[in-house]
């Protein structure tokens, strides 16, 4: 029973290595490769700390296997070894992870700072917003500025809106707007590895560069209530003249009065 | 206090206490700390299993969403007495309401009402006397009133549940973040029971301050003559860095409480910024800041993760010694690390916010303290291991739970570094990747830590043992079901599903993850299942189980010199401290033939002092 328990704590982080090693494999993993640049900075940092925590886990998991199966296979009178620690090894393994772990933190600070400090945005998304995104229960409401126009803080007779349909070019970074009408909501675009809580008092900017035009999710990921689940949205990357076209059309379809041209002479 | 004269104060006044106690103030309303602990255990396993439902419907929910609950649909109904189901417009369902709920009151009650209270509540009061030779708390009636002050905050907690109808019991999660839970108009559930549950909140915490005074005075003040402290067992100092740090936090949880207790009912605006329109209704005045309660509010709650961490910490340190027969590796680095991580717990809070919306450069700081916070974590698991190295292990359930405490501590641990890294926090942040870390470190490592810690000391408790062959059962399925229900999350998080959403399936894209999702539901259900081995056992073994002596297990602490269980006043005989708690095998111990010795027992050749007989 000794030997049947020292190998139970070698049998389960063996299966959980197995469990992760397939993962990607099984669609257990990242819902697509980052879509953006810096996405793919973050899951870079993402593949060196899970090499770090992968050697540790291995390493302490199998050395607590080791030191249950070395007492397990012990001689059954065997006194246990009188021992109040070792200096040394306190001072090695103190030091060692103390260095890792500074060393990971400082090697995160660019990539963090390319993210959020303003200072450290591409030269394009150092100002002028694109659009404006209002998280409320339970929608993404978009406000753009009239086709050449610039987007102001407060709305303005001729913005133009749209709900759960977030379109911005592709292939240049884009700076927006974050804000929430009600309570606090989260702008997460998994497949960008972009998330910002929208915070209901504050305009958050955030910027991302999408390379490639096409379709991504955008959800809510700050309890928001009942409805929080239901907040799902698209973020349109089209070339510039498809966004173009779809402003124009937006601004058709909210300057229209209702009118039709043949019915032109009418009045109210 | 503790110098090498000897007892002096202590026991002199027990002497009158000895007439007939009545039942009530005996086992009810009772001041003894043995009697107060084992209530709180008593009162902290039943609310863990209450939180243990609350955990399968929200499982239930991600497996099989918008279907009819097996057994809890139905007993809605048998509640309200309608013999129908309060969902019946659902069908007998979750409603999405009601899931919110289901999370909040979840953690609420595993949090406030299992985890802190039985870790504190019911092994900080049944151990610290005992294990410092002292004859009760410092405080005994203060100790009375903490335990029941947990029953009016339980009772709000309940009146949350129904004070706005069923389905609107507290939805703002645990974290209660403005404005959903500022504004009535936000949620159904952030009505009355919002309000209702503040205060079930406000009352917890009067609890735990009241236990941490004690603790602390109790610690400084009452230790046996010799008993130093560093020759106090691991468990104590956790306990006393425990204390501490609620003593020094949990006034600024409170004080948050009372400004969201008064935005609600007073119509202040600590929280609430201007011109906020929630559900069409008229907007608010403002001049409020919504961060301002995260920051309150996580700087309660970022120590009290350690609060939940730090007493099972000690609690293991003494467990794995004496089930390995060795002394602790490197006592006192155990004892600097666990100041070294109440220290640093207090400058970490802001990595809960990283994605909030607070100044980058802030983000970056907390990064810098959080990864530190990972290194004392990081020696005490060495030294974990490095006792274990060379023992002579007893595979038992104690050492087993323990065991299984170290190795899922490391996960959680581990796990832990990938959100203290900013930038990779950036995509995890609200995923499940959250729930996986936390539930390893607060369910993984804390209640592995406890089960064992039951088993250990229930002899003292009771003067019985607790049934072997099922405790190791229990650890055997606990581990399995634990491990089936909360590694999967680790990878439900690296896709992207988010916390708290009642339909993640909602999201094609989420969709391939039901499977998973299935097989950890059927894992939960297990591992709740296994839970009522331990409340089985706990119950049956206190009239069935196989008498103990004194020490059954061989260890060296305090506590084992009295008697099983230990009568009022606790020491038969007043305890002398002569060496440290964790000289097994020394060779002291050898030349008693034995491979413990008691901190009682005097050095041979020490002038004659009376010291506790442990045969």
């Amino acid at each position: 029973m000794k030997k049947f328990w020292a190998l139970f704590f070698y049998f389960w982080p063996t299966v959980t290595l197995i469990v992760c090693g397939i993962a990607p494999s099984r669609g257990w993993w990242f819902p697509s490769e980052a879509m953006t640049p810096l996405g793919a900075e973050i899951d870079g940092l993402f593949y060196l700390i899970l090499g770090i925590v992968t050697i540790t886990f291995i390493g302490t998991q199998y050395a607590l296997g080791w030191v249950l199966w070395k007492s397990a296979t012990a001689e059954e009178d065997a006194r246990a070894h009188f021992s109040h620690g070792s200096h040394s090894l306190e001072m090695i393994w103190t030091i060692v992870p103390a260095i890792i772990l500074v060393f990971i933190a400082l090697y995160q600070m660019d990539v963090w700072a390319k993210f959020r400090v303003q200072a450290s945005f591409p030269e394009e998304a150092k100002s002028s917003p694109i659009v404006e995104v209002t998280a409320r229960q339970f929608e993404w409401r978009m406000r753009y500025p009239a086709p050449g126009k610039t987007l102001q803080n407060t709305p303005q007779p001729d913005d133009l809106y749209a709900v759960n349909e977030m379109h911005v070019p592709a292939g240049r970074p884009v700076r927006f707007n974050l804000r929430s009408n009600d309570v606090q909501h989260a702008f997460f675009a998994p497949e960008l590895r972009v998330k910002q809580d929208a915070v209901p008092g504050l305009i958050i900017p955030i910027w991302f560069d999408i390379p490639k035009p096409g379709k991504y999710e955008l959800l809510c990921a700050e309890l928001c209530g009942w409805g929080h689940y239901k907040m799902r949205a698209m973020i349109h990357a089209d070339p510039q003249e498809v966004l173009d076209e779809y402003m124009d059309d937006l601004q058709q379809e909210q300057s229209f009065d209702g009118v039709v041209p043949e019915a032109e002479e009418d009045d109210e | 206090m503790a110098t090498a004269s000897p007892a002096i104060e202590l026991h002199d006044d027990h002497a009158h206490d000895h007439h007939e106690l009545s039942f009530i103030s005996k086992y009810v309303f009772s001041t003894d700390h043995k009697i107060i602990g084992i209530q709180f255990l008593i009162t902290t396993l039943l609310m863990l299993m209450i939180g243990g439902a609350l955990a399968l419907a929200v499982r239930w929910q991600l497996a099989f969403p918008w279907t009819k609950m097996p057994i809890i649909g139905d007993l809605f109904g048998l509640i309200t007495g309608h013999g129908r189901s309060i969902f019946a417009g659902e069908g007998g369902q979750i409603s999405p309401e009601f899931y919110t709920m289901l999370f909040t009151m979840h953690a609420t009650v595993m949090i406030f009402l299992v985890i802190i209270p039985i870790l504190a509540g019911a092994f900080g009061n049944f151990l610290i006397p005992l294990q410092i030779g002292a004859d009760d708390m410092a405080f005994p009636v203060l100790n009375m009133l903490s335990y029941w002050f947990m029953w009016p905050a339980i009772g709000c907690f309940f009146i949350s549940f129904v004070a706005g109808g069923a389905t609107a019991g507290p939805a703002s999660g645990w974290t209660s973040y403005p404005l959903l839970s500022d504004l009535a108009q936000a949620a159904p559930g952030s009505g009355p029971a919002q309000t209702w549950w503040l205060l079930g909140l406000t009352l917890v915490g009067v609890s735990s301050m009241m236990g941490s005074v004690n603790y602390m005075t109790t610690i400084i003040n009452m230790r046996a003559p010799g008993m130093t402290l560093f020759r106090m067992p691991l468990t104590i100092w956790s306990m006393f860095i425990t204390a501490i740090l609620q003593a020094f936090a949990l006034p600024v949880l409170t004080a948050a409480g009372f400004m969201q207790v008064a935005d609600r009912l007073l119509g202040t605006v600590f929280f609430i910024p201007s011109d906020v329109i929630v559900n069409n209704a008229a907007p608010t005045i403002g001049g409020g800041q919504p961060l301002l309660w995260q920051h309150l509010f996580w700087f309660y709650s970022h120590p009290a993760v350690y609060i939940m961490l730090l007493p099972a910490m000690g609690m293991v340190s003494d467990m794995l010694a004496c089930m390995s027969r060795k002394p602790i590796f490197g006592y006192k680095p155990m004892v600097y690390s666990m100041a070294a991580i109440a220290g640093l717990g207090f400058i970490v809070w802001g990595h809960h916010m990283f994605t909030s919306g607070m100044n980058p450069a802030l983000g970056m700081s907390f990064m810098t303290s959080t990864m530190m916070i990972a290194l004392p974590s990081a020696i005490k698991t060495f030294n974990w291991i490095g006792t274990i190295w060379g023992g002579k292990v007893q595979f038992n359930t104690v050492m087993l739970n323990c065991c299984g405490f170290v190795a899922m501590f490391i996960v959680g641990g581990l796990s832990g570094i990938f959100m203290a890294a900013v930038p990779v926090d950036i995509y995890f942040h609200d995923t499940y990747f959250i729930v996986a870390h936390f539930h390893y470190v607060l369910f993984g490592s804390t209640l592995f830590g406890v089960f064992g810690a039951i088993h250990f000391w229930y002899p003292k408790m009771f003067g019985r043992m607790m049934n072997e062959k099922i405790g190791q059962l229990h650890f055997t399925l606990t581990f399995i079901g634990f491990n089936g229900t909360f590694f999967p999350m680790h990878l439900l998080g690296i896709a992207g599903m988010p916390r708290r959403y009642a339909d993640p399936y909602l999201h094609p894209w989420l969709e391939h993850l039901k499977e998973m999702n299935q097989f950890m539901t059927y894992c939960a259900i297990l591992m709740g299942v296994a839970q009522f081995l331990l409340i089985g056992n706990f119950l049956i073994s206190i009239f069935n189980g196989k008498k103990a002596g004194r020490n059954p297990w061989g260890a060296n602490g305090l506590e084992w010199s009295a008697p099983s269980p230990p009568g009022h006043g606790n020491f038969d005989v007043p305890p002398v401290c002569y060496r440290g708690p964790y000289e097994y095998s020394s060779p002291e111990a050898e030349a008693l033939d034995q491979d413990y010795i008691l901190q009682t027992e005097p050095p041979p050749k020490a002038p004659a002092m009376e010291g506790g007989d442990e045969s």
